[in-house]
């Protein structure tokens, strides 16, 4: 089917970007993913849910990403013995990881080979399964880890290298395995999940009006995107208009999170190329930056600035000044720092040809946010025309073709200008009035989809809504999933010392991706 | 080359004091001498994420910015367990991250301080304990103390480091 014939029988979901709702059967649902991956659509997230209290079946869902529109595909499984539908990987290879989450999660499978656990790691018993509504979610089991066997490589002089689950530094835990020969990467499979906190199952004990506290702490780097997307998701279904001042703040918080994101990876990528200056000074902008988010929005880090109807806190004008004056001091340290780059032959060297992700490898696998623009894909969820209050704004995209350290390093500079033009275009052009408008409880068994452009990439809430101000499901999904696997292809070929660089210029969420 | 000299002198010295303990008018002075006093050394930890969802990180990390220059004060992080004197725990811990917490802790030598960070740590946060977390870091290892907060600011944490470490300094080491 074509795109349009696809649409003309789809119904209409409550979302802030135009978003359709297709649901199909067996058959349907691969030929939907072929019929998607001929379109050059983009696999935004794969979730399931048990619904067997209301319908006597399971579902497993699909949004995918068209130009000008999202489509969430939704297949009905009756089989509630043993529930499975097809794997759709041979389309969209970032699928794999998802599907196996579903079947930890809901004991949902697919015919593909791979069966080890992603999220479960022995935490709790093989047959139990945490998102099904006759478990109860706080029950607490010893843990009987099982090996994970890893993919060997075998040859001549190739050995592996394990690391983590705890890390050297100060970063979030996960297990790289590196198979090399002498220093040269051969290959790397990542572990993750150790972070694993059960989130979605807290959702369904959370009322509507709490779930972006929740969301919010998905992915403490990505509050205010979590946060936002959660809030939309909810006033989509109630029908709540967000008034326009409320919105523009929105963006500025926003905006405020991915200059402070871009600033803390910059020093460290230049600190990782043996560059300690670049950590000194841009982790002393980053600083300043907090500070100002102190004073404008009553916190450092905006985990509950933005909430269902608007956010929780007017700028004042003294506020404006603190902002404005802040911008007036970043700009120029943020373009000398750029040139001190430039002209850095030790950090070009570093930063050039290193961990290149190529422009076919990377819409194959389906690469999105950062990372894909780094890699020439022009994708950016504020050029949306539909996204608000981005449509005001005309938001320039960031593109490179590279697809290298010095690509992620380059889009990152040029989005720091290019949000601080946004954010003294929202503090000149900003409306005057109310920050909140009062959210209704939804009616039950609603559906609605947020989708926010992140530092990342785009992040995505699923909400559904229960009875009595509960919420039935909520799935959140950051735009991590999607990328963790190209870093396994763009360390190909380099050498184990620069993947800590490499890994730095992605700078992806195990807590966002662990859920 | 120029241009990265002119950028190091204009920024200058940006070095903050550093908080003042609950008990004492100001630590700044002395906080060398008495590491010295109490360790012999300086002050060594390990962080290890048991599950936060990396706010937490960002305010440890914000430690080693030149306003707070935490090693500049003669503590500092390490890679490895064998070589710390103090834990600090973030996140709920995470079912699937109680085993490498423990075997971290059990690579330390003794005698070790373990201090919990954010309010994750301190209780579960708004994560709690569920089929998986076992809940704040009290639900797994002996903890000395906690900083509050979500998350909570570089000088909290700084200030209970501190704190944690100053009683002995008449007691010696347990």
């Amino acid at each position: 089917m074509t795109v349009d014939t696809i649409l003309k029988n789809s119904a209409i979901l409550p979302g802030n970007l135009p978003t359709h709702y297709l649901r199909v059967n067996r058959e349907q649902w691969l030929q939907t993913a072929a019929d998607m991956r001929k379109e050059n659509a983009t696999l935004l997230s794969l979730w399931g849910a048990d619904d067997r209290d209301r319908d006597g079946g399971f579902r497993i869902f699909a949004a995918y990403l068209l130009p000008r529109v999202v489509l969430v595909v939704e297949y009905f499984l009756t089989d509630t013995v043993a529930p499975s539908y097809s794997s759709i990987a041979s389309f969209f290879p970032v699928a794999a990881r998802m599907q196996r989450a579903v079947h930890d999660l809901l004991g949902i499978s697919t015919e593909a080979p791979d069966t080890r656990g992603w999220l479960r790691h022995g935490g709790w018993p093989e047959t139990t399964f945490p998102l099904r509504k006759d478990f109860d979610g706080d029950q607490q089991y010893p843990v009987a880890a099982a090996p994970y066997s890893f993919v060997s490589v075998e040859g001549d002089g190739v050995h592996e290298i394990a690391v983590g689950p705890v890390h050297a530094g100060t970063i979030e835990p996960g297990h790289f395995r590196f198979s090399v020969v002498g220093e040269k990467v051969l290959r790397l499979e990542e572990r993750l999940g150790y972070t694993h906190k059960g989130v979605a199952k807290l959702f369904e004990k959370t009322l509507q009006r709490d779930g972006h506290r929740l969301a919010a702490r998905l992915s403490g780097d990505s509050a205010v995107a979590f946060s936002w997307a959660y809030c939309v998701s909810l006033e989509s279904i109630t029908g709540t208009v967000c008034p326009n001042r409320a919105l523009w703040l929105r963006a500025l918080a926003l905006e405020q999170e991915r200059i402070a994101n871009h600033l803390g990876d910059l020093g460290a990528l230049g600190n990782d190329a043996g560059f300690a200056f670049s950590l000194t000074q841009f982790s002393k902008l980053k600083e300043d930056l907090l500070r100002v988010n102190a004073t404008a929005f009553g916190a450092r880090y905006l985990m509950d600035y933005v909430v269902p109807g608007g956010v929780a806190l007017d700028l004042t004008t003294e506020a404006r000044g603190a902002l404005l004056t802040f911008y007036d001091a970043l700009e120029p340290s943020v373009i000398r720092m750029h040139s001190i780059f430039e002209e850095h032959a030790g950090v070009q060297d570093r930063f050039r040809e290193a961990g290149r992700l190529e422009k076919e490898t990377a819409e194959q696998l389906g690469a999105i946010g950062l990372v894909a623009r780094a890699s020439g894909i022009a994708c950016d969820l504020r050029a949306h025309p539909c996204s608000k209050p981005y449509d005001a704004l005309t938001p320039k995209i960031s593109i490179q073709t590279e697809g290298d350290v010095a690509a992620r390093a380059q889009i990152r500079f040029e989005e720091v200008l290019e949000s601080l033009r946004l954010c003294r275009k929202i503090l000149a052009d900003i409306a005057a009035g109310a920050v909140h408008a009062t959210v209704p409880v939804a009616k039950e068994n609603q559906i609605g989809i947020g989708l926010i452009e992140g530092w990342r990439g785009p992040v995505m809430i699923a909400l559904e809504t229960g009875p009595d101000e509960s919420i039935r499901r909520c799935h959140a999904h950051d735009p991590s999933w999607q990328n963790w696997p190209l870093l396994e292809y763009a360390i190909l070929g380099n050498i184990v010392p620069d993947f800590p660089l490499i890994n730095k210029s992605f700078n992806l969420s195990y807590s966002g991706q662990d859920g | 080359m120029w241009n990265t000299l002119a950028r190091i002198l204009q920024t200058g010295l940006l070095t903050e004091s550093p908080p003042a303990p609950d008990d004492s008018a100001s630590i700044h002075d002395t906080m060398q001498s008495d590491l010295r006093k109490i360790l012999g050394r300086a002050l060594c930890i390990r962080h290890v994420d048991a599950g936060s969802c990396n706010g937490c990180e960002l305010e440890i990390v914000a430690l080693n910015n030149p306003y707070y220059n935490i090693e500049g004060a003669g503590i500092k992080f390490v890679a490895s367990p064998r070589h710390a004197d103090m834990l600090l725990v973030t996140g709920p811990v995470s079912v699937n991250m109680e085993e490498a917490l423990r075997r971290t802790y059990d690579a330390m030598p003794d005698p070790k301080w373990v201090v919990s960070v954010g309010d994750c740590g301190a209780c579960g946060g708004v994560f709690g304990k569920s089929y998986a977390s076992r809940g704040g870091v009290a639900d797994v290892l002996p903890v000395n103390a906690s900083v509050c907060g979500c998350p909570p600011s570089p000088t909290a944490i700084l200030s209970t480091i501190l704190n944690t470490v100053r009683p002995l300094d008449e007691k010696g080491k347990k």
